[in-house]
């Protein structure tokens, strides 16, 4: 199965920059189905970014963030070829995880 | 007789403190229950205020005043309250952690990152909006909170219903 996660780290000097798109409904547990019944929520909580063993970013999301959330930052270090490790969970106790280079 | 009354008194300590470990362990079984639904790490609490105080105070316990060093990008009027593109940064030295709330959505706070040493203190994101509503950006730097923020106008409600 295709992973959840696009994402695109760029190093340019002494920074990386990352975005990152997740395949996600977030649901904000507050929209009505066709029934006008309420769709419980059902989003990503947490989203980690590791590179060098090291954790660089952490995104904590509420239902407040857009479905199918995108995501950039940027840290100092990095370089080509360098893993980039993202992994989410969401309030399910669902996750995913990929490890992207960085280019 | 004497020895049997002792034994007796004994086994019913023994069954009382076995009983008390299980009851012991049967509460924490039901707290790992309780929050199992909840990736580690994830502040529930923070997530559930209505105000921009509250969900400051649940999450960092401080309270914020605005800064000019914190740069909030966030469009005059958003065509769909579902997709606003919100972006935050700042000049502050020493920052730990940005998170945006929108003031008007049934939860204030909308997304929290943590920012360790060497990351930028710069991000952004698409969020949804209920309706026109104050963004505020709040920026930990050096332990103190510093805030900006932006009235969002929309025309169409992004929590739909």
């Amino acid at each position: 199965m295709a992973s959840s996660i696009r994402v695109r780290a760029t190093a340019s000097g002494e920074t990386t920059e990352v975005q990152a798109l997740i395949q996600h409904p977030m649901d904000s547990g507050f929209v009505k189905n066709s029934k006008g019944e309420l769709i419980p929520p059902h989003h990503i909580e947490t989203v980690q970014f590791e590179t060098g063993g090291k954790v660089v970013f952490t995104a904590l999301w509420g239902p407040a963030v857009s479905k199918d959330p995108y995501v950039k930052f940027s840290f100092k270090g990095g370089k080509k070829g360098d893993d980039l490790k993202i992994s989410w969970v969401d309030n399910k106790g669902a996750s995913d995880s990929m490890t992207a280079k960085i280019q | 007789m004497n020895t049997s009354h002792h034994y007796s008194r004994r086994r019913f300590l023994v069954l009382t403190a076995l009983a008390g470990a299980v009851a012991a362990g049967m509460d924490a079984l039901r707290a790992v229950a309780a929050f199992a639904a909840d990736a580690a790490g994830w502040p529930a609490d923070a997530f559930k205020q209505k105000s921009e105080a509250d969900a400051a105070k649940t999450l960092y316990g401080k309270t914020f005043e605005p800064s000019d060093k914190v740069k909030l990008d966030a469009p005059e009027i958003a065509e769909n309250g579902a997709v606003v593109p919100i972006s935050v940064s700042s000049t502050l030295p020493n920052v730990t952690s940005i998170s945006i709330m929108v003031k008007e959505n049934p939860y204030v706070l909308a997304a929290s990152y943590k920012i360790p040493e060497g990351t930028n203190a710069a991000v952004s994101n698409r969020l949804k909006m209920a309706k026109t509503s104050q963004v505020v950006a709040v920026v930990e730097s050096g332990g103190k909170l510093y805030s900006a923020s932006k009235e969002v106008k929309v025309t169409v409600g992004g929590c739909g219903g």
